[in-house]
Order: C-alpha cells, then sequence, then structure tokens
C-alpha cells in the first residue's frame, strides 16, 4: 500500500542470473540479430530531442502542452524495434518518443512542435498529435485511452485484409481508469484482433499515483485474465527486455492468437509536463530511478561486455547531438504556415 | 414509380454498397442474428456473413472508435447506433477523434464512415432514447450530416454517403422508418449540402428536414387553403447547410418560418436564423420565425409528448405571428 515516503513507485528487475539489459539474452539467440547501436542510437536520439525541446519551450519556440518521454526511452524503442513497415504504432499525448522510434523525421517533428508548415503536420498538430502515415505512425492522441479504439480499428482492417500485419498500441496507466480501456480490451479480445496494447506504467497519471486512484494496487497485467488477454510485465528500464517480451508477442499476434498485452514498468524523470513542478513525489524516488536510466546503464553494459566499443557511443552521441542541434534550426527557419491553411485539410 | 417504405430505401442503399465495395462492412448492436433494431439490416448477416456484418458488444466508444480506425487504414465502415441519443456516449471518438484527425493530421488521414443513427421523438421513449443530436454534430467542422425525409432522399443521401471520403452522420428519422414513398429503379444519387425545393410558392419560405417536414407540409396544405402560397424547402444536409438555396427562396417570397423538430434552443435552425438576418434581411418583410420541439426533456406520456413534438399548428402560428398571414 502506499507508504508516507511518497515512493509509490515499482521497480521490475527482469535480469536473469545478476545481469542487466544486452548481457541478460546474449545467449539467446536474440543478441545475434541485436543492432545494439541502433536501439542506442535512438533511445539517445529521443533523450537529446526530448532535452532540446524542453531548452526551446522555455525559450518560447514551443507552446501548449509539451510532455517529456525522458527515462521512458527503454520501451518505446525496445517495442517498437520488433515491428515490421506494414504494421501500425499508435501513441497518446507523450508521442515524440514513439515517434522517433518509428523513424518519423527528426527536423518535421522538431517543425511540428515550433507549429511550422514544414511540420509533420504541417503546424496545425503540435506535440501531442505527431502523425507520419507513410511510416505507419497514426498519432499522437490527447484524450487520454481515446487512441485505443482507434487501435483496435486499424487492427480490424489489417485482420480483415487478411494480412498478418498487427498494430501496437501505446497507453499510459492514466489510460486505465477510462471506461473505452475496458471497452477496447473486450472488443479486441471478442473479435481477436492483431492488437499489442503496451502499457508504459509509469506509476503517476500526471500528478496522482497509481496507487491513489487506482484499486487493486500497481500491476494492471494480472487483470488482463478477464479478458482472456495473455499479458506479461516487463521492466521498462530495459531496452533488450523490453524488446524480447515484445517480439514474443508479435510473434503470438502474427501467429493469429489474437490482442496481446505488455505491461512495461518505468518512470518518467521529468514532470507530466514541462509545467509540472512533481510537488505529489520525492527526489528519492526519482533518484532511485535515475540510476536505472537506460541512456547510461544499456551502454554502459554494452562496452563491459565488448559488444560496442566507447568510441562506437561517442560516436553516435556527436552524430545525434549533430542531428538535434540541426533539427532546431531547421524548425527556427522553416516558415510559419500560410494563413489560407486554416481552411485546408478539413474534408477530404 | 414503385413504392417503397423509408426502412426499405435505407436497406437498399446498404445492401447494394455490401454487394458493390468489398471495402464496405457494417458494425453495430444487434445489426446481424437480431436484424438490427429498426429491422434495417434484416438478413444481411446471413448474406455478407460475419465478417462483413458485425454485431458489437454495447461499447458505443470502442466500435465507432473501431470504425474511425479501420476507415483510417482505407476500409469503409458503416457503424449504426441504436439510437442518436447513444452518440454521447461516443461523443469523444466522433468529435475528438472522426472529426479532428484529417485537421490535427494535416491531411495525412481520411475518415471515410457512415454512422447511422435512429433519430427524433414521437414514439414515447422518454427523455434518454427520443433527442435529436444531428444538431450537435451539424456544428462540428470535419464531418457531414445529412437527415432525408422521404425514401427516395434515404436512398439517394445513404448512396453520397457510403461513397464520400469524409464522417457523414445518417440521421434517420425514427417516425418515417415506415413512410411510403416513390424510389426508381434507376441509379442516382443526391449531392450532399445541397436542399431541395419539394414545393413551389410565392408568399412564404418553410425551411424544415427529417421528420420537421411532415408538420411543414401539413401547414403548407392547410396555408394553402387560406390563399397562401408556400415554398417549401428540405434541407437534406444540415452540414453543409444549403444557405444559397434558402436566400434564394426567401428572395421571392419575403417571408420565412424555419422549423426544427428536435428541441428549438441551439438547434440548426437558430444558426440558420442567424445567418439569414444577414445575408436576406433586406428581402425579408417581418422576423425570421423559429419554430422547434418545447425546451424541456422529452416526457413519456402521449399527451405531454405530442405537446412538445413541434407540429402543424406551431407552424402556422409562427406564420400569422410573424407575417399576420
Amino acid at each position: 500500500m502506499a507508504s508516507s515516503t511518497k515512493s509509490n513507485s515499482k521497480i521490475v528487475k527482469s535480469s536473469k542470473n545478476g545481469k542487466n539489459g544486452a548481457a541478460d539474452v546474449d545467449e539467446s539467440g536474440v543478441a545475434a540479430k541485436t543492432d545494439y547501436l541502433e536501439l542506442f542510437r535512438q533511445m539517445f536520439l529521443i533523450r537529446q530531442f526530448e532535452i532540446a525541446c524542453g531548452e526551446n519551450y522555455s525559450k518560447g519556440l514551443i507552446r501548449g502542452f509539451l510532455h517529456l518521454y525522458i527515462g521512458q526511452e527503454a520501451t518505446g524503442v525496445g517495442a517498437i524495434s520488433t515491428l515490421r513497415e506494414d504494421d501500425y504504432v499508435v501513441s497518446a499525448y507523450r508521442d515524440h518518443g514513439h515517434a522517433l522510434a518509428r523513424g518519423v523525421d527528426v527536423n518535421r517533428s522538431m517543425a511540428e512542435l515550433f507549429g511550422k508548415a514544414t511540420g509533420t503536420s504541417k503546424g496545425k498538430g503540435g506535440s501531442m498529435h505527431l502523425f507520419d502515415v507513410a511510416k505507419g505512425f497514426m498519432g499522437g492522441h490527447a484524450i487520454v485511452a481515446g487512441q485505443l479504439p482507434l487501435a483496435a480499428g486499424l487492427a480490424l482492417a489489417q485482420q480483415y485484409e487478411k494480412t498478418d500485419a498487427l498494430t501496437i498500441c501505446f497507453f499510459g496507466d492514466g489510460s486505465t481508469n477510462q471506461g473505452v480501456y475496458h471497452e477496447t480490451m473486450n472488443l479486441a479480445a471478442v473479435w481477436k484482433l492483431p492488437v499489442l496494447f503496451f502499457l508504459e506504467n509509469n506509476m503517476y497519471g500526471m500528478g496522482s499515483s497509481i496507487e491513489r486512484v487506482r484499486a487493486g494496487g500497481i500491476d494492471f497485467f494480472p487483470g488482463m485474465a478477464t479478458y482472456g488477454i495473455p499479458a506479461a510485465e516487463v521492466d521498462g528500464m530495459d531496452v533488450m527486455a523490453v524488446k524480447e517480451a515484445t517480439e514474443l508477442a508479435v510473434g503470438r499476434i502474427r501467429n493469429g492468437e489474437g490482442p496481446q498485452f505488455i505491461e512495461a514498468k518505468t518512470f518518467r524523470f521529468v514532470g507530466h509536463s514541462v509545467a509540472d513542478g512533481q510537488k505529489y513525489r520525492g527526489q528519492e524516488e526519482i533518484k532511485e530511478w535515475e540510476e536505472r536510466d537506460p541512456v547510461v546503464t544499456f551502454p554502459a553494459q554494452l562496452i563491459e561486455r565488448s559488444l560496442v566499443t566507447a568510441d562506437q557511443i561517442d560516436e553516435i552521441k556527436a552524430e545525434v547531438n549533430e542531428a538535434v542541434a540541426k533539427a532546431v534550426e531547421f524548425a527556427e527557419k522553416s516558415p510559419e504556415p500560410d494563413l489560407s491553411e486554416i481552411h485546408n485539410d478539413i474534408l477530404a | 414509380m414503385p413504392e417503397i417504405v423509408l426502412r426499405e430505401a435505407l436497406k437498399r442503399g446498404l445492401e447494394e454498397a455490401l454487394e458493390n465495395d468489398p471495402k464496405v462492412f457494417m458494425m453495430g448492436e444487434d445489426i446481424g442474428e437480431y436484424g438490427g433494431a429498426y429491422a434495417v439490416t434484416d438478413g444481411f448477416l446471413k448474406k455478407f456473413g460475419p465478417e462483413r456484418i458485425k454485431d458489437t458488444p454495447i461499447s458505443e466508444q470502442a466500435f465507432l472508435g473501431a470504425g474511425i480506425g479501420a476507415a483510417a487504414a482505407g476500409l469503409r465502415p458503416i457503424v449504426e447506433f441504436m439510437s442518436i441519443s447513444f452518440t454521447l456516449v461516443a461523443f469523444d471518438q466522433i468529435v475528438n477523434m472522426a472529426a479532428n484527425l484529417r485537421y490535427m493530421s494535416g491531411g495525412q488521414i481520411s475518415v471515410p464512415m457512415v454512422i447511422r443513427a435512429p433519430t427524433g421523438a414521437g414514439v414515447q421513449l422518454g427523455a434518454t432514447h427520443s433527442q435529436s443530436f444531428e444538431t450537435w454534430l451539424a456544428e462540428v467542422p470535419g464531418m457531414k450530416v445529412v437527415c432525408p425525409s422521404n425514401p427516395y432522399d434515404a436512398l439517394g443521401l445513404m448512396r453520397s454517403a457510403i461513397k464520400d471520403n469524409n464522417p457523414v452522420l445518417v440521421a434517420e428519422p425514427a417516425l418515417l422508418y415506415g413512410d411510403k414513398g416513390e424510389v426508381p429503379d434507376e441509379y442516382y444519387e443526391i449531392e450532399i449540402g445541397k436542399a431541395d425545393v419539394t414545393r413551389e410558392g410565392t408568399d412564404i419560405t418553410l425551411v424544415s428536414y427529417g421528420y420537421g417536414m411532415r408538420p411543414v407540409n401539413d401547414a403548407a396544405d392547410k396555408l394553402a387553403q387560406r390563399g397562401v402560397s408556400a415554398e417549401i424547402i428540405d434541407l437534406r444536409s444540415l452540414s453543409p447547410v444549403d444557405m444559397d438555396a434558402i436566400v434564394a427562396s426567401v428572395q421571392k417570397t419575403n417571408r420565412v418560418v424555419v422549423v426544427d423538430n428536435a428541441r428549438r434552443r441551439g438547434g440548426v435552425m437558430a444558426e440558420i436564423a442567424a445567418d439569414l438576418q444577414e445575408k436576406a434581411s433586406e428581402w425579408l418583410d417581418g422576423p425570421v420565425m423559429r419554430v422547434g420541439s418545447v425546451d424541456v426533456p422529452w416526457p413519456y406520456s402521449r399527451g405531454l409528448e405530442q405537446e412538445v413534438l413541434v407540429d402543424a399548428d406551431n407552424v402556422l402560428t409562427a406564420v400569422t405571428e410573424g407575417y399576420g398571414i
């Protein structure tokens, strides 16, 4: 139950034999095919992108609500790395990380946040509404849990067209108390839809600890038994563990076994949005999670196990930093949307 | 020309779409095994199979939302609500998702989906089952709203709605499902956004749609007995609204009464009245008169409900009050 220490989160350690991350699956065969550097590159890109977003929000160049993905990089990157091009990715309002992991252009993503004509939605969507249909990235949805039935519908189309493509739907613990969460789980199970429900349980719905607002504790995956949806819990700070769990679920879905559910225990190191002073939780809790920062621990493990070199990591960091700086420059220099755009893109 | 009831006209439109386009499928509560609450989809499950005629759980948000997703992926879903009052529980999906998706994705996504829903009062279903929320949804940019008043329009509008690449609400007046009318065997469509002058006249313009056409037609007959020639406009589409047709008629008759069978306050006719005073006041001999059902929750008891529901006498009273005829 909730303790008085304001620490309500749950760290899941997925490692076997006392080893962490990459080491964990080194012998499993997955490792042989894994592009570790690419996984690191994506996580680092998201981290640096988000840091740049925060800075430019402070400068007033990004407005509106801005929800950063800092701390949760391993979940999105690990999960999305298992997908095919014809799969769909659906996200909530904390969507930058998922978009970037899906390969949505960094420049156009940043330009969208700057409200520029070169943005992914021509500046009409903003931070919470990134879209790139060509990449199968179907948004950025800002009504909590509203994206769940959309994902079910995308999966329905994939099933209807008799493909073995699937839809992955990311959502947070906050969305589980919405009625449509139950509705969608039931519908997906009844129709055996090829959808992977991916819960990023970062323990807080905005400022509300999940323990304060949910009956039944902080684990959601056992509840999936109600719907007959196979569910797993995974350490969301461990990109390889996430990847492995997602591969398993994806395989089952492609095999026609219907919806699957993964709950990743994760943590945002920053506030709900940049306006959040985090009065509702203690520094100790944040620190405890920061020690497990995947952007730090993953490359350290890779180097320790001689899977990559420190030089390779440094090279990627330099590349990413340059790409993010260029994205900010691109966004800054891009034109504002023409006012005539107000009336475009309403009806097809 | 052969006569069929409005229910059959809708059914024909749905059936031919299912036959001609494999991307068209239907979802809704009890549309399959049961045959539909108003029997519009009776026999469809047997003919088209469970993959295309999908019975849903009672989960309006989930199945309407699933329709949006399927449409975003390129299918052409037709989603049935058992009552337009039930759209309320799916309003987030209809408004925030279906109508906004195209705009907030910068034009990347379209949602070619038809939402069907019986609308209107008059059969003693009480406050929660008798409302007319097509008026609310007509305000939402990014979607279209149509409402037929007769079998011919029902088929023509349904065909256009299914072919449209946007979310289209087809509000089906529940009281008119059994109304008969002529429907040709030859193929035709009715353009969304165009009104129909159903009766030409010279003295006053009466504007309505859907079930409201019944009291309007009755009122026009009574006016004719008094030597008043009424021109009648059936909107057919509530969004977009054909203001040009209304203004053109008012320029001819110089008098107008707009008639909503939904509650009077805040409806489609309120919007039309506001537009008319901007666009047509110089041609008007009096005020834009607005008639609608009484602004109360729908009562159950027959006498009360009939009193609340707009009728021909309400229209005639407005004609007299506004123009002294």
